[in-house]
This record gives C-alpha cells, structure tokens and sequence, in this order.
C-alpha cells in the first residue's frame, strides 16, 4: 500500500542517508570492536589470576599471595604422592622426615625435588615496593610540578621564552620511557652513584610524569576565575597571597585529579625503574635490617610491574609459572584501579567542597 | 625614611568636610593625573589625559567601548601591572602629591588605600565572613573580636547587614547577583581603603539591585572618594559629581557632572551623552 507523498517533510530513499547509516555502523562496530577486545583482557586477566588471589575456602583470600616474599617451588613424589610446597616448607618437610626416620631407626629418606623459581610464595614485596615507588615519586613530581606550574602561568612573563619552555616540557612527554631509564640510570645511578636505590627510581619516575603534571597543574591553574586574583590583590594581597589563598585552594581539585592518573602511570611503568630501582629479587623488606635511617633511600626494592616481566620472561616457562604472571596482574590491576577510583572520589568531594 | 609609601599611609585620616555635596567646586584634589600616555604593547590606549579627581566626591568616567576609561581606571591602583607589556609612556598620576608610579612605591600598600570593585561581582568561594575578613586577615589581623566588628561595620557600610547577619558563615557564592556585589564592596570597605574604584559595578545588575547600590555609593561618598566607570550615562547623571568623557584614549571633557549633561561644551560630548553615538 504505497501512499502518495502527503506532506513536504515525507523520508525519500537517498544516496547520503544510504551513506549516513554506513558511516554509523561503521563507527558503532569500532567503538564495540575496542570494547570488546578491553573486555577480553581483564576477563583473561582475571579468570586467570583470581584463582592466585581467592580461595574458595575461609578467609577466601590467599594471605601468603599477598603477605609473603616469593620462593621456589618445589614439586617431588613423596611415599608414591606427588606434592608441591614452596621452598621454606620443603626444607622443614625434608628435615621433619629426616628426624622422623632417625627416631624409628631407618635412614633418612631421599627425597628427590624439582623446583621451580618465583612459583610459590606471594608478592608482598614488590606490593610494598610498587607503593614506594608511587609515593616518593609523586611527591618529587608535585612538588616540582606545581612548583614550576605556578611560575610559568602566574609568575612569568609570557613570551617567547616561556613558550619554548612549554614546548620542551610537552616534548619531554612524548620521550619513551626506556630513555627516561637509561637517563636516569647515567644521572643519578652511576653519576651520582647513588647505585640501583628508591631514590634513583623516584627522581627518574618524577621526571617522567613532570610534564603530565605540569601542564595539568596549567590547566587547573588557568580554569581559576581571574576575578579571584584580580580581587584578591586589589585588596593589598601580594602575589603569593593570593597564589596561596585565591587560586591554589581551587586549583587542586584538578591537579590532584590529573596527578593520581599520572600515580597510575608511575606505578606500570617498567623501563625507567628497571635500570634505576628494581631488584629481581630481594630477600629483605625495605625497612628491615637498615644500617642508618638514610639506607632507606639507597636500597633497591622488587616492584609489581618488573616483576611480571621477571616471572613472564626471565625464568624457565612451564605449567606453574602461569598462576604467579596472571596473580601479579590482577593484583596490579587492582591497585591501579583503585588508584583511578580514589581519584574520582576525591574529585568530587573536592569539587563540591571548591565550587564557584 | 620618609618614603611616599609611608606618607601614603599616613594620610588616612582627613578632616572631614562639614557639606560635602555642596563644596563641588572647592573640593581639594585628591587624584592628579597629568599627561598620562599608557601603551598595551604597541598599542596607545591613553593619549595625554590630564585631570583632577576631586576628594570625597564621585567622579564619572564615561564614554564608548574602547575609550580607554577602564584603562586609566585600573592605573589608579596599578591593576594594569598584572599585564604583561604594559607601560606608562609619559605623565603622572599622583595621589596626594605622591607620585604611584614612582621605582620606591609599593603595590601592596598603594592597593591598600586604593580599593576597587570589578564588573563581575568576584566573592571568593567562601563564607561572607571570609570574604570580608580577607584583606584583614592578609594583613595579620587575628583578633577575632577585630574581626567580628570589621565585619559587621562594613556589612552595614554597605547595607547588606541585615539581608546576611544570619547566615554570615554562609557561601558568598549564595548571594544574589546585587548581594555579592555589595559583598565585594564590603570586602573592599573592610581594608578602610581611601579611594573606592568602580569598574562598571552595576552592568551585570537588574534595575533593582542598581538602584541599591547607587543608593550605597551617596554614603559611600561621605567617607571614600569614588571613581566610577559606568556605561550607563543615566547612572553617571544620577550618582557623580563630576563627570569625564573620553573618546578613543583622550578625554574629550571634563567638568561637574550637571554640564556634562545639561550644557557640555564639546558637540562629541554633546552628541553622546544626547544618544547620538556611542
């Protein structure tokens, strides 16, 4: 029942809206197509690193995951039963075995052990470290950040000079991290030998996200009302007053924001720590066994984003390294999610404490 | 020792005068700005402007967009330092004889006793009571007895005390557009400045918070001296004494604000204030 066309506004076949709903399609299956592949990886990630994480019996988290140095594994046939214990627990076996055989008056057993690095045991300290990391870096880089921010946007007169130091500071954001590493590596690890330490790691770290930081703090700064300024020096306020009182306090709801997303960036990068502050392994936590309290910043530490590269690359593959790599993973994930949510949280309780 | 900063200081307190209305054309000098050139870059804004801003009165400055009179406006309490590229090219301006401009000036102090209220009523996101006690508090003042009168007296100076007293640890920010101009007008009030600049302070207001703070600026006059930018020629004939009129950075008359208006002897003032142009 083909009806005549009624009125001016009656939809016509034509090429362009043929055209319209290609380019739509076209857009929609790509925005699902990266959708879906984000989908597969935190999916892969999680149903393979969960199992390292949860248990299914009380208290459902795997505490020795979460609260212990890694070890190697040990796999070996014990009276006809094949058993798998970490390292530590293998040689108190083997020694209660011992004694046991000794008290009934047989010779001790042999007990013949595959082991297996870096597959049992847990993570805590490249937990411990990667939080290390994190908050030193971020405090070199703030500090620095919007130190050097506030200069450049409020203090410094705009010309030809200052745009060519914003050109080299967005510059410095698109330097790979790799040479970040090996920078930080001829600068502080061996110039000023300071060997493999934290605080090689932070300052190379803290350079690495200082442009992030800069131009965020920029941005937050400049989002400010110029009446807030104006206003404020009009009543006799000099220009750190009201830097300090009328800018500031509503600047760092943005620059908190864009700094925790740089956090998340410090705490996956691998490169620059690798050089500069990553230990394959360590057996010490950072604060046991310190000389004086500065070794503290002179130590190397394990740090969750070498790691995984360790256990994914560095050490003989077979069927019990998958739990750690995936383990790791999602334990990272975790953190940098939680990270990001953090970030959000305190974005909004900032922004309707600062709002105008 | 005997710096102008110091002097500027010390000539807070002067006599008052017993009829201020009526004195117009006696009014001592306060402001005395003479041949001021004043470049943004490459760009004059202000060709030889010379003129005397009488104390204790509200003196008027209007004229087109682009004429220059925000520009001297913001001189007068050295607000255009803040833009980069600016200077003075020839002139003065000297407040009580003291030239602002000088190398031994002090910004700080000059912005004490010059105080200025903007076109976009600016409170900062604080309570009433911060926002008052902020120049104060810049200055040291912890006294919280100091404060809680500071506060009230220049609420009432700008005759918004009894529309806040109950919500004084309120936001500024919830004030009406009227409101948080007179705010700003007490914050600046509350520094006990010597001179009040107004930067088009009622552009953004409706007929009734106008009508409010024109009403505000014939007290303020008792005590402060006033310069007031406005566009609106009506509010210039309503609320000032005298009366300049500028046109592309020079200033085409100045006189008492009756002549201006009623009987001006330049035709380009004439024909503005008349409606013809601008």
């Amino acid at each position: 029942m083909s009806t005549p066309v009624s009125h001016p506004f009656q939809a016509k076949p034509s090429l362009s809206r043929t055209f319209e709903s290609g380019v739509f399609w076209l857009f929609r299956s790509a925005a699902y197509l990266v959708l879906a592949c984000g989908a597969f990886v935190f999916a892969d990630i999680v149903i393979k690193g969960a199992p390292a994480v949860f248990k299914t019996s009380f208290p459902f988290v795997n505490t020795v995951f979460l609260t212990e140095a890694p070890e190697s594994l040990c796999v070996f046939d014990y009276e006809g039963q094949k058993r798998e214990m970490g390292d530590r627990e293998f040689r108190a076996f083997r020694e209660q075995e011992a004694a046991r055989a000794a008290a009934e008056g047989r010779k001790a057993p042999e007990i013949k052990a595959t082991s297996f690095v870096y597959s049992a045991g847990g993570i805590f300290p490249c937990i411990v470290g990667t939080v290390l990391l994190v908050v030193g870096s971020m405090t070199i880089a703030l500090t620095l950040g919007v130190a050097s921010a506030i200069y450049l946007s409020e203090y410094a007169r705009q010309g030809p000079v200052v745009a060519f130091i914003r050109l080299a500071i967005l510059n410095l954001a698109g330097v790979p991290s790799i040479v970040f590493g090996l920078f930080g590596m001829g600068m502080f690890v061996i110039f000023l030998e300071w060997n493999v330490s934290l605080l090689a790691g932070w300052f190379t770290l803290a350079f690495m996200v200082l442009p992030v930081v800069i131009t965020a703090s920029e941005e937050s700064l400049k989002s400010v009302p110029k009446g807030f300024r104006e206003g404020s020096l009009a009543l006799g306020a000099t220009k750190w007053q009201t830097i300090r009182k009328a800018v500031l306090p509503y600047a760092l709801p943005g620059i908190l924001t864009s700094s925790i997303l740089g956090v998340a960036r410090v705490a996956g990068e691998t490169a620059p720590i690798m050089f500069t502050a990553a230990y394959v392994v360590r057996d010490k936590l950072p604060w046991q066994d310190l000389q004086s309290a500065g070794d503290f910043f002179f130590q190397g530490v394990m740090a969750l984003p070498y790691h995984i590269y360790v256990v994914s690359s560095k050490i003989p593959q077979n069927e019990y390294t998958e739990r750690v790599q995936y383990g790791t993973a999602f334990v990272f994930l975790f953190i940098v999610a939680l990270i990001a949510a953090s970030s959000i949280v305190l974005r909004t309780k900032l922004r309707g404490r600062y709002k105008w | 020792m005997d710096s102008p900063t110091k002097s500027l200081r010390s000539v807070s307190h002067h006599p008052a005068s017993p009829d201020g209305k009526s004195t117009a054309a006696v009014a001592p000098t306060l402001i005395d700005i003479e041949n001021l050139d004043f470049h943004y870059g490459a760009t004059q804004a202000l060709h030889g402007i010379s003129l005397k801003v009488p104390d204790r009165q509200v003196t008027a400055f209007i004229g087109p967009s682009g004429c220059g009179k925000s520009t001297l406006l913001r001189c007068l309490n050295r607000m255009n330092d803040l833009i980069d590229g600016t200077r003075i090219g020839a002139g003065s301006i000297k407040i009580r004889g003291v030239d602002i401009y000088q190398r031994d000036v002090d910004v700080i102090e000059l912005r004490k006793r010059v105080g200025m209220v903007f076109q976009k009523s600016n409170p900062f996101p604080k309570s009433i009571y911060e926002n008052i006690t902020y120049g104060l508090r810049l200055q040291g003042v912890k006294d919280k007895g100091r404060l809680d009168e500071v506060v009230e007296k220049s609420l009432r100076g700008a005759a918004l005390w009894d529309e806040v007293k109950d919500r004084l640890h309120a936001s500024g920010l919830g004030l009406s557009g009227g409101q948080q101009q007179r705010l700003c007008i007490a914050r600046t009030i509350a520094v006990e400045p010597e001179i009040i600049l107004m930067d088009e302070p009622c552009s953004a207001l409706d007929p009734i918070a106008t009508a409010k703070v024109e009403e505000l600026i014939h007290e303020l006059k008792l005590k402060y001296t006033i310069v007031i930018v406005t566009h609106n020629m009506q509010q210039a004939a309503r609320c000032s004494d005298k009366t300049a009129f500028f046109y592309l950075g020079k200033l085409v008359e100045f006189a008492a604000t009756r002549t201006i208006f009623m009987n001006p002897e330049n035709p380009q003032t004439e024909a503005y204030v008349s409606g013809r142009f601008g």
